[in-house]
């Protein structure tokens, strides 16, 4: 992101702190926070007969006629050239009908990575796309093989003959600090942030923490392939994708190929499992135009290993955190700064200081990221980028501040809490922390704990509890878009492109639909994941739930709206203007006079219409420039380290979250634990192992990089507070992240507890604890 | 996978002469083979599948068992006289892998399975003198985490990734072979050969001999055995370190004792100097602790798995001194 | 010979590199199977070879003929569900759906080793039939089953549920 944008942030940001509050979007509260049936009411998973019976069809199952299957060739080099390409002996093996190379690879441009000003640049990487004979990191794909079976591709793929001229190349993180960018904004905020002079703060105060934590590579691992299957018919271009960004890929994929926007479909409506991971990379282009040359439709299913070569995962960061406090334990400097990569062509900064420069209150600030280059596949966003593994320097940080100072590290943090935001001065739209936090402790029976560490041990295993603050902003997206439609039987159907990839958002869209709409659930139907629907944007920074709630109510207004011309006078609202009117009990009802009220039914009868509909798109999302939108969590954990091999089992977790209103407390619960989940393996298990001799990563397999199993996981205890946030849609923020969030920390805590011994550097394995 | 022919075993007697061509192999649940095949380490060009034939377990003349090589692991460790007899065996065989692994491979195969090292199965990116004789080792200096502090050389580092071996080796089993120059019994301690300068070759087995059986003598250690698997996941992870112990006591002292270990060397490493030491000394934790250190002496120990050491030696330790019931 | 795949019998493949995992989903379009690893290392793939359950991607379909296999299309439909199924529904077992079909077909196996006697690598006492199935147990036993959602606990919810409803 560049200057020019932190001075149009700026700009806008300072611009609306004059703007009265009840002009912006959520200036009044919607009024479905305090009038709601069907949210908030614990529903089943719309689609879960068909999940459960193997009936959901993803990416990769759907049947094509003359459908063949691509294999993919990855480059072993990191850096060089290919001197040398034969694909005679791979052209000449059975079944196979092309082999695809940077030699007859159709000449495209490269995407545009993704960014906040334009919605249809949804790149992870922009380089060239098998357009030329450079390699540029290892795993790069040189080689595409197309056969009738995959058997035949996989075989064929093996005899292709290459040669590279390998060069230097860039892979060892310590290295490339030296040479490391200073970026002017990460994401929508500005990078450098200097409050004060936080290192003669830290220098003169008389508590002080001031250390280096370091968390490794991770990568997504959805249990689904990145997959999908392509038809080209004529001009026009099928996708079945395994995305997250239906809409924006479908946008993407027509200016890349030179399509008209219509004349691509891209079609998903089961995702399994994303995670941040399941954008638009280049297996989806290789695919697309390995089809348009074999005049074939095309499946490419991702081997697991291509995608740990192809698919970008979390960076490594090095942070420092520093924290100084005075006698009574209030911060008087904050420094978060660090190391992450960031290559040139990727586009994911991994913003680790997000958390830190919400959470407290310090009288200094000091807060930087630098970006390292090095030879590699670009990372990306993975589940709370920059959240999850910032909070866990952090919210280390505080609990060894805690420990330094004599005091519980619950008092330190609340202590500590800010009125507004600590940065930007911004008042908090809700913020109920302090909430999470007693009412966490008090579930989870926090007062059980012994301050001093190592003191519990019951047989061979010593026991702790630890504690970490998570946080996650709040967004909405612009350029979320609704349809509505009415239909005859007073049955509705709400129709956009967003994804499904175990969040419910149909199940919950749902509900908010039969809220809004005054209809029961059943009477709902959701129809998503398809770009020719209106656009919704991208399942990201959580606020998928949010950017179609804001759509969905703007489309009910105008709906409204279009429901009384076709009422004429002829019916008990006549008179009533859109104002005074809203949706109750399947119709159209006065909100002074509830009594005068008239059917959909009723309308569209009269009307003669089968249907009605409108479309809209959501206010811009300018709440979230005004107020400070920060949704935050307590994350409690007991655990146990065995003294004699260092293995931790950790016994109970539980999550208290400050997120807004839940809309569906079954499917959010589950998102909360699925987050917290992947904040275990962050914390105990996860790390990509990148050796750095060569550029590759070595552990790229499911059995030798360890996500959770079922024993590693306990039950998980999850709460929340439920304050609606008055300027959000529903009065919701997304819970897709911050689950993640704060756990890690939470876990070192644990184990600092129970053992007395503080591990810096995620993962916490036995080897650092014997 | 390169195209790959398909034939099934009709009975034991009929497989060395079907091994005799080139690239013929054995198949057993396939899951070892099937994927290293798919990895491109293996390029059998005939599959001999042998899943159909006999995998019986029966008990031996002399007490002891004598375990079909086509057995499945699930059926070995389910078995009632493996339970009540070599609980051991059957504890160390549920740590291994999953439920659904479990229940395909077969006894054999488990004894034949390769080392799981991630530049072994790296045939496009890595060096590997196991894969490729001569070509290097890219694991020393590399990732070797998983890798072995005992008894490895400069040419390979990898370990055996066997469970079921390990409790195997603690119990002086035999495997039964036959193949062209008759049949032949081999124990558990010399089927796995160190890796020297020739890791390709891991095992005893002669061109064109079969495991037919695995014997498992009559074990005085039932009562007081176990197997304890540290990994980096609580389940369904190899072993960084794996003990199968079993020792009787007479009053205080150590009448006999057996110890092996896993995830620390080419082979399950029989640990023999710290039986020695122990065999008819006290039961005491400082003996306990004193024969692991003399056990680990000779542990060469590598930047990435340094800490086996220290663990193979407290995961001894702690079980025995809770095999022998003394406090520590 | 044939393989019986939910009842209905299907001549094994020529190629003997295919595996029970892509006979299923690419010529038989059973796609309630998944595919995660191809390598043995996620279980997405189980389903039931003669009621037992093992990983169709380390499964060559050859070695299926002769056997009867069970997948998620032939324990239960979206209409008429198995009871694993409702259960699943009912804990949320599930968010993305990937991996259920997999985790259903081990645990619908894997409630049968358990009453029939089969210990796991956390049974205290070996010898013991049938076993009690604690929450550990099923962990333990479920533990070749990857869940990337984090449907871990109503995953195990379901399982007791049914095993609960089983021994009653």
């Amino acid at each position: 992101m560049s200057r020019v944008q932190n001075v149009v942030v700026g700009s806008v940001r300072t611009a609306l702190g004059w703007v009265p509050a009840q002009w912006l979007p959520g200036g009044t509260p919607d009024p479905l926070i305090e009038r709601r049936a069907a949210i908030g009411r614990q529903a089943s998973r719309l689609d879960g007969p068909q999940k459960v019976a193997g009936e959901a069809r993803f990416a990769a199952e759907v049947a094509m006629d003359r459908l063949v299957y691509a294999t993919l060739v990855h480059s072993p080099v990191t850096r060089g050239r290919i001197t040398r390409l034969d694909t005679a002996a791979a052209e000449a093996a059975p079944g196979v009908t092309l082999v695809m190379t940077h030699r007859n690879m159709p000449r495209l441009g490269t995407l545009p990575l993704i960014g906040v000003s334009d919605l249809t640049a949804v790149g992870n990487s922009s380089l060239p796309i098998m357009q030329d004979g450079e390699i540029r990191y290892n795993g790069q794909v040189v080689a595409l093989v197309l056969a009738d079976t995959q058997e035949q591709a996989d075989h064929a793929a093996g005899l292709i003959e290459l040669d590279y001229a390998a060069e230097t190349a860039r892979t060892r993180f310590a290295e490339a600090k030296a040479g490391a960018r200073t970026p002017a904004s990460i994401l929508i905020d500005k990078n450098h942030v200097s409050i004060g002079n936080a290192e003669r703060e830290l220098a003169s105060a008389p508590y002080r923490v001031d250390y280096l934590y370091r968390t490794p590579g991770q990568n997504h691992n959805a249990i689904e392939l990145h997959a999908l299957t392509v038809a080209w018919q004529g001009e026009q271009l099928l996708v079945h994708d395994a995305t997250q960004m239906v809409a924006a890929s479908a946008a993407a994929l027509a200016k890349l190929f030179g399509l008209k926007k219509d004349d691509v479909r891209v079609l998903s409506p089961f995702v399994g499992g994303g995670f941040g991971g399941k954008g638009l990379w280049d297996h989806q282009i290789l695919a697309i135009a390995a089809a348009r040359l074999a005049g074939r439709p095309v499946r490419l299913a991702l081997s697991r290993e291509g995608v740990y070569r192809i698919i970008g995962g979390r960076s490594p960061t090095e942070q420092r955190v520093a924290i100084a406090a005075d006698a009574q334990g209030q911060f008087t400097a904050l420094v978060h700064t660090g190391y992450s990569v960031m290559p040139p062509y990727g586009a994911c900064p991994e913003q680790y200081t997000m958390g830190t420069r919400s959470l407290y209150r310090a009288r200094s600030v000091e807060i930087v990221q630098r970006h390292i280059d090095l030879d590699i596949v670009p990372n990306t966003f993975m589940r709370a980028p920059g959240e999850a593994i910032g909070t866990f320097a952090l919210e280390s940080a505080v609990d060894e501040l805690a420990h330094a100072m004599g005091v519980d590290p619950i008092e330190l943090r609340l202590r500590n809490l800010p009125e507004r935001h600590p940065i930007s001065g911004a008042p908090f739209s809700q913020h109920a922390l302090g909430q999470a936090y007693r009412d966490g402790a008090g579930r989870f029976g926090w007062e059980r704990r012994k301050a001093e560490p190592g003191t519990r041990r019951e047989g061979e295993w010593l026991i702790g509890l630890g504690c970490a603050t998570g946080s996650f902003p709040y967004a909405r997206m612009p350029g979320a878009n609704v349809r509505l439609t009415l239909h005859a039987d007073g049955t509705a159907t709400v129709s956009c492109s967003a994804q499904e990839m175990g969040m419910g958002t149909a199940t919950v869209q749902v509900q908010h639909a039969a809220d809004r709409l005054g209809l029961p659930i059943d009477a709902i139907t959701f129809e998503m994941g398809d770009s020719a629907l209106p656009a919704a944007p991208m399942a990201g920074g959580s606020c998928q739930t949010a950017s179609i709630a804001g759509a969905m109510a703007a489309a009910a207004d105008k709906l409204i709206g279009e429901l009384l011309r076709l009422a004429g006078n002829d019916t008990p609202l006549a008179g009533l203007r859109a104002g005074e009117v809203r949706f109750a009990d399947a119709g159209i009802a006065g909100i002074a006079a509830p009594a005068r009220h008239e059917t959909f039914r009723s309308i569209l009868a009269r009307a003669g219409r089968e249907t009605v509909s409108v479309t809209a798109a959501g206010s811009m999302p300018l709440e979230f420039l005004k107020f400070a939108m920060h949704s935050s969590s307590a994350i409690f954990c007991a655990l146990r380290v065995s003294g004699v091999t260092g293995e931790v089992r950790v016994d109970r977790l539980l999550g208290s979250f400050d997120c807004g209103t839940i809309l569906n407390p079954m499917t959010a619960a589950s998102q909360f634990r699925g987050g917290m989940i992947m904040g275990l393996g962050l914390a105990l298990t996860e790390e990509t192992l990148f050796d750095e001799r060569s550029g590759r990563i070595m552990n790229a397999t499911l059995a030798d990089y360890h996500v959770p199993a079922h024993l590693d996981v306990p039950e998980i205890d999850v709460m929340w507070t439920g304050i609606p946030d008055p300027r959000s849609p529903l009065g919701a923020r997304g819970i897709g992240e911050i689950g993640i969030t704060g756990v890690a920390a939470a876990v070192a805590n644990a184990v600092f507890n129970a053992t007395g011994k503080r591990v810096r550097e995620l993962p916490i394995t036995l080897d650092k604890l014997l | 996978m390169i195209p790959v022919g398909y034939v099934r075993a009709s009975s034991l007697g009929a497989i060395p002469p079907m091994l005799a061509g080139d690239g013929h192999r054995l198949l057993g649940g396939g899951t070892n083979l099937v994927d290293l095949m798919r990895k491109g380490v293996e390029r059998p060009s005939l599959l001999i599948d042998v899943t159909a034939l006999p995998a019986t377990i029966e008990e031996a003349a002399d007490g002891g068992l004598v375990i079909g090589a086509a057995a499945r692991n699930s059926a070995v460790a389910a078995h009632p006289l493996v339970r009540v007899r070599y609980p051991i065996l059957s504890r160390a065989i549920l740590s291994g892998a999953s439920a659904q692994i479990r229940n395909m491979a077969t006894v054999a195969g488990n004894l034949m399975q390769r080392t799981r090292c991630v530049y072994f199965n790296d045939v496009a990116g890595s060096r590997c003198n196991k894969r490729a004789p001569g070509s290097g080792c890219d694991a020393i200096g590399g990732f070797n985490r998983y890798h072995a502090i005992l008894g490895a050389s400069s040419a390979c580092i990898a370990t055996h990734p066997s469970d079921m071996c390990v409790a195997l080796a603690a119990l002086d089993a035999r495997i039964r072979v036959d193949g062209p120059g008759g049949a032949r019994t081999i124990p558990i301690g010399e089927f796995h050969r160190l890796p020297g300068d020739t890791p390709e070759i891991e095992t005893a087995l002669a061109p064109g001999e079969v495991i037919v059986a695995v014997e498992v003598p009559a074990s005085p250690f039932a009562g007081r055995s176990t197997y304890r698997k540290v990994r980096d996941r609580a389940s369904f992870a190899f072993a960084l370190v794996s003990v199968a112990a079993g020792l009787t006591l007479d009053k205080e002292r150590i009448a006999d004792i057996r110890i092996a270990f896993g995830g620390v060397a080419p082979k399950p490493w029989r640990a023999l100097q710290a039986e020695a030491l122990l065999r008819g000394g006290p039961a005491t934790s400082a003996a306990f602790e004193a024969a692991a250190a003399a056990e680990l002496a000779h542990a060469e120990p590598l930047a990435g798995n340094a800490f086996k050491r220290e663990l193979a030696k407290r995961s001894l330790s702690a079980i025995l001194a809770e095999l022998a019931g003394v406090s520590r | 010979m044939a393989i019986m795949i939910n009842g209905a019998a299907v001549a094994a493949p020529g190629d003997a590199r295919v595996s029970l995992l892509d006979l299923l989903r690419e010529q038989l379009h059973l796609t309630g199977t998944k595919v995660g690893c191809n390598q043995g290392a996620c279980g997405a793939c189980t389903v039931l070879v003669d009621g037992e359950r093992v990983l169709s991607c380390l499964t060559l379909a050859v070695q299926a003929d002769g056997r009867s296999v069970t997948t998620i299309e032939g324990l239960g439909s979206a209409e008429s569900p198995h009871p694993l199924q409702a259960a699943f529904i009912k804990h949320d077992g599930f968010q993305c759906g990937y991996c259920t079909p997999g985790q259903i077909c081990a645990a619908a196996a894997m409630l049968r080793e358990a009453e029939a006697g089969m210990p796991s690598y956390l049974t205290a006492d070996l010898t013991a039939a049938p076993v009690l199935l604690s929450r550990d147990e099923v962990r333990e036993r479920m533990s070749g089953n990857l869940c990337r959602c984090g449907a871990h606990n109503g995953i195990v919810d379901a399982i007791l549920e049914v095993a609960a409803e089983h021994a009653a």
